[in-house]
């Protein structure tokens, strides 16, 4: 950001070295939701991707975010997505079909993705750099920051979130039908 | 921090996502890909909050948003897919056809198009479509 003395890539500092570990570890479960042949089994790794991500979090010093991650990702979302997988009868066990045909062309256009993505990202900030400084991301400033600036928002997304609740229970419940 | 590692991190779990949406049969995994997706740019959110030290933290609070409309999305998500699984028996939103502009030939070509519970579930999709 300003034109200080920014320390090269080599050798990575402490909190880098462990960004990057929990990064591999969220990339490798995270391929592996999307290409293990067991639905069960996609659901758990997605807790161990969402796990590592929310470690980055904490070495970021996002530290109130990482723990929203813990509780809603990993604590309500992957517990509504196995629901989901049971309340759908899925087979337990290894499923040869959950690929579809068209998996050689969203690999080709995964990698584009990733292609352009990397390179755009690697050469629009790879002189980005900031020391870590902890406590910015403490529940109390966010909070602070997020009931004084941001609470309009805030309300919004409240009732967003009511509405969509009160439509996933409409749409679920089979004895409320079409109106004649 | 050199901001680059979380945004390459998350340009990848980006793109594994992208695969997943277009890769995966089974409706369920689908939104599970979706999800990679959307944590993908928490992280840009996080790291670009990181970066530019933000005093309103605009970046974290939009995580948090985020986070919400991420519970909201999976909770209508989930309801949407067990209703079509109540009148089609069945998750595949490969064999989910009936909007498709040639409905009527697939179901021809697959048979009875998933052995509806009902028995007109799959019908009115195929009737509908003639082109």
């Amino acid at each position: 950001m300003t034109s200080q003395a920014q320390p090269g890539f080599w050798p990575p500092s402490g909190p880098e070295i462990v960004f990057l570990l929990l990064g591999v570890v969220a990339l490798g479960s995270a391929l592996l939701v999307v290409t293990t042949r067991q639905l069960v089994h996609a659901a758990l790794w997605l807790v161990v991707c969402f796990g590592a991500l929310a470690g980055g979090y904490l070495v970021l010093t996002a530290e109130f975010v990482a723990w929203v991650q813990v509780l809603i990702y990993v604590g309500a979302i992957v517990v509504l997505l196995l629901f989901g997988i049971m309340l759908t009868r899925a087979p337990i066990g290894r499923s040869a079909d959950l690929d579809s045909g068209n998996r050689w062309a969203a690999a080709v256009v995964g990698a584009a993705t990733a292609g352009v993505l990397v390179s755009a990202v690697v050469s629009g900030f790879h002189a980005a750099y900031t020391p870590l400084e902890p406590g910015r991301g403490t529940a109390g400033t966010l909070g602070s920051s997020l009931f004084r600036t941001w609470v309009l928002p805030f309300e919004a997304l409240s009732v967003l979130l009511l509405a969509a609740l009160v439509g996933a229970i409409v749409l679920s419940r089979t004895d409320i039908g079409a109106r004649e | 921090m050199h901001i680059v590692y979380p945004v390459v991190v998350s340009a990848l779990l980006f793109s594994i996502g992208v695969y997943g949406v277009l890769a995966r049969r089974n409706a369920i995994l689908v939104l599970m890909s979706v999800e990679l997706m959307l944590n993908a740019v928490n992280l840009n959110l996080v790291a670009f909050d990181v970066w530019l030290r933000d005093r309103l933290h605009s970046g974290q609070v939009l995580t948090l948003f985020v986070i919400v409309i991420a519970a909201a999305e999976v909770g209508l998500g989930l309801a949407i897919v067990l209703a079509v699984f109540r009148t089609r028996r069945t998750v595949d939103v490969d064999r989910l056809r009936a909007l498709s502009e040639y409905a009527a030939e697939y179901a021809a070509e697959t048979g009875s198009g998933g052995g509806d519970r009902d028995g007109n579930g799959g019908g009115n999709g195929g009737g509908e479509a003639a082109t």
